[in-house]
C-alpha cells in the first residue's frame, strides 16, 4: 500500500466515526439527559443521577391523552391505506403502458408533495363541507400519501407473483372472488403486514401534515413540540427515550424479519 | 382495465377501482383543486361570498411578490433547501461509495442497520436532540469550549442549526438512492479507469458520478421537497432572523385568518417543488417510475 492510500485509508475512517457520532451522538446525548436531575435537559453539568423525571412523564396525563389520540389515528389510517394502497397496486399493474405512466405519475405525486401542503389542502377542502380538523381530517390527511407507500410496497412484491397460480385455482373450478382470497390475498400477506406496520410508524411520527388539520386535537409530536417551545424538562426526553427504545427494538425485529423471509424461497 | 375484470370479475374490480377513485379523486385532486380555488380568491367576510367582489385574480400571489420580507423568506427557503440537499450529498456519498463498492457482506448488512435506526424515529425526537445538543449551554458549546477551540459559548439556534437538524433527518433519503445506484456499477469499470491511469478524483467525476446520476438526481428531489416543506426544524431550531417560508404559511391560516393568501403562498410552494423535481428529473433523465423505488 501507498503512502498516499495510506493517508487516504486513515482519512475515510476519520470520516466513517465521524459520521456515526452525527448519527448516534444526538439520540444518546437525548436519551443520557432524562436521567439528569437537571431541571433543563442536558448533560453537561451531571447534576445527579434520578429516575424522577420518569414518574413525571408516567403522572402527566396530557401525555396519555396525546400517546391515545396518536394510536387511535394509527389503528384508522391502517384501515383506510392499506385497502386503498393494495387496490391501487392491483389495478396499476393491470393497466396497459401508455395509462400506466399518467396513473404511475398521479399515484405517487402525493409524496412528492410538500407534507404542509397536504394538510393545508385537506384542511380546505372539507371547511367547505362544513367540517373543521380534528381527528378525521388527520386520518385522512395521512392516508393521502400512506396510500403510496403501501401501494409501492404491495406492488413490489406482486412482481414476483406468478399469475398461473390463480389461472390453475380457476381451472379446478374456484370462484375469481375465492382466487382472490385463497391465492392472491395471502401470496401478499407479508407485504401487507409490513406495509401495516410502516403506516403506524409514518403516521405516529407525522407531524407536518398533522399539524394542520389537528383542530383542537393534541397527537404525540404535536405534544412533543409544544413542550420545547412552553417548557421542556427532562420528562420529555424520557418519554422520548422509551419510543426510542420501542422503534430500536421494532426496526430491529422488522429487520431480522425482513432477512429470514428473503433467505427463504417465496412460498 | 379490461385486465383486471377478467383477473377478479366485476365485484372486485369495481371495490378496486372505486378505492382508488376515493383516493385519486377525493383526496389527492380535490383538495388541491379547492386549494387553488382559495388562492385565486379575496379574503372576504361571509356575507360578501359569491358577490361581485368574489372574483378571481392573482391578487394573492402577487401579495407575495410584493411583500418585501416574505419574498426574502421565501428566496431563502430556495437556495437554505438547495444547501440542505447539496450538504447531505456531500455527507452521504463517500459512505454511500464505501458501501455499495468496497464494504464486506458482513460489514454492509450492520451498517445498513445502524444508518437505518434513527431514521424509524420520529423527526420532532431528532429535533428535539439537536434542541438539546445546540443549547447555549449545551454540550456542544462546553465541549467546544473545554477543547479550547472557542472562547465564549455561540448561539447555534438560527441558519447554523436548522441545516444541521435538515441534513440530520434527509440523510437516509440521500443515502439509500445514491448506494443503489452506485453498487449497480460494474467493480471493473472503475478498475478500468484507475489502470488507464485516472486520479481517485477523475474516476469519481467521470465515472462513479455519471453512472450514479439517476440516484443522485433522486436523493436531491427527495432533499429539497422535504426541506422546502419542512415546519418542525425551523419552528424549533430557528431564530427570529431565520424564518422559513412554511412559517409564514402557518400564521397565514392561524394568526393572521387569511386563509386565501395562506392556500396562495401554499400553492406557490407546491408549484417550485413539482418544478424542481421535474426540472431536475429532466436533467438527469430520470423517468419519474424510478423516482419512488
Amino acid at each position: 500500500m501507498s503512502g498516499s492510500e495510506r493517508i487516504f485509508n486513515a482519512l475515510f475512517w476519520l470520516y466513517l466515526v465521524a459520521f456515526g457520532l452525527y448519527l448516534f451522538a444526538p439520540l444518546i446525548i437525548m436519551g443520557a439527559a432524562a436521567f439528569n436531575e437537571s431541571r433543563f435537559p442536558t448533560v453537561i453539568p451531571w447534576q445527579g443521577t434520578t429516575t424522577d423525571w420518569f414518574a413525571a412523564m408516567w403522572a402527566d396525563r396530557t401525555m396519555w391523552q396525546s400517546l391515545w389520540t396518536s394510536l387511535i389515528v394509527a389503528v384508522c389510517v391502517v384501515v383506510v391505506a392499506v385497502p386503498i394502497g393494495t387496490a391501487a397496486a392491483l389495478v396499476l399493474t393491470s393497466l396497459h403502458a401508455r395509462a400506466k405512466g399518467f396513473a404511475y405519475a398521479l399515484m405517487v405525486s402525493p409524496l412528492l408533495t410538500p407534507g404542509v401542503v397536504i394538510g393545508i389542502s385537506t384542511l380546505i377542502l372539507w371547511r367547505q363541507l362544513g367540517i373543521g380538523g380534528g381527528i378525521f381530517l388527520i386520518v385522512l390527511a395521512q392516508s393521502t400519501f400512506i396510500i403510496c407507500y403501501v401501494m409501492l410496497m404491495v406492488m413490489a412484491r406482486l412482481q414476483r407473483f406468478d399469475r398461473t397460480q390463480e389461472e390453475a385455482a380457476l381451472g379446478l373450478g374456484a370462484s375469481k372472488v375465492m382466487v382472490f382470497r385463497r391465492v392472491t390475498l395471502p401470496f401478499l400477506r407479508p407485504a401487507l403486514l409490513a406495509a401495516s406496520g410502516l403506516a403506524v410508524l409514518q403516521s405516529v411520527e407525522n407531524y407536518n401534515t398533522t399539524l394542520f388539520v389537528r383542530g383542537f386535537e393534541t397527537p404525540l409530536t404535536v405534544f412533543i413540540a409544544t413542550k420545547v417551545r412552553t417548557g421542556l424538562t427532562p420528562a420529555v426526553n424520557a418519554l422520548a427515550l422509551i419510543i426510542i427504545a420501542a422503534t430500536v427494538v421494532g426496526a430491529i425485529a422488522f429487520e431480522i424479519a425482513r432477512r429470514r423471509r428473503a433467505g427463504r424461497p417465496s412460498p | 382495465m379490461g385486465d383486471l375484470y377478467r383477473r377478479f370479475g366485476p365485484g372486485l374490480s369495481t371495490i378496486f377501482v372505486a378505492l382508488v377513485l376515493v383516493w385519486l379523486a377525493g383526496m389527492v385532486l380535490a383538495p388541491n383543486l379547492m386549494m387553488i380555488d382559495y388562492a385565486l380568491r379575496p379574503n372576504l367576510p361571509p356575507a360578501a361570498i359569491g358577490g361581485p367582489t368574489d372574483t378571481y385574480s392573482l391578487a394573492n400571489i402577487a401579495y407575495l411578490a410584493g411583500e418585501a420580507t416574505h419574498r426574502t423568506i421565501f428566496l431563502k427557503t430556495i437556495w437554505a433547501s438547495a444547501l440542505v440537499a447539496l450538504t447531505t450529498f456531500l455527507v452521504c456519498y463517500p459512505i454511500a461509495f464505501w458501501m455499495a463498492q468496497r464494504a464486506t457482506v458482513g460489514q454492509l448488512s450492520v451498517v445498513l442497520l445502524l444508518i437505518i435506526i434513527p431514521f424509524f424515529i420520529n423527526e420532532v425526537l431528532r429535533t428535539l436532540a439537536w434542541f438539546i445538543i445546540l443549547a447555549y449551554r449545551g454540550p456542544l458549546n462546553a465541549v467546544l469550549m473545554n477543547l479550547g477551540i472557542i472562547e465564549a459559548p455561540i448561539r447555534w439556534q438560527g441558519d447554523g442549526g436548522v441545516l444541521a437538524a435538515m441534513v440530520y433527518a434527509y440523510i437516509l433519503f440521500m443515502l439509500l438512492p445514491i448506494y443503489n445506484a452506485i453498487e449497480s456499477l460494474e467493480k471493473a469499470q472503475i478498475e478500468a479507469a484507475r489502470d488507464l491511469g485516472a486520479s481517485p478524483w477523475r474516476i469519481h467525476t467521470r465515472v462513479v458520478i455519471p453512472h450514479a446520476k439517476a440516484g443522485i438526481a433522486t436523493g436531491f428531489v427527495f432533499t429539497f421537497m422535504l426541506a422546502a416543506g419542512s415546519y418542525v426544524a425551523p419552528a424549533l431550531l430557528g431564530a427570529p432572523g431565520s424564518r422559513w417560508f412554511t412559517e409564514i404559511i402557518y400564521n397565514w391560516f392561524f394568526e393572521g385568518g387569511d386563509w386565501n393568501r395562506g392556500a396562495a403562498y401554499a400553492l406557490v410552494l407546491l408549484v417550485l417543488c413539482l418544478a424542481v423535481v421535474l426540472v431536475t428529473l429532466k436533467i438527469a433523465r430520470v423517468n419519474l417510475a424510478d423516482v419512488a423505488k
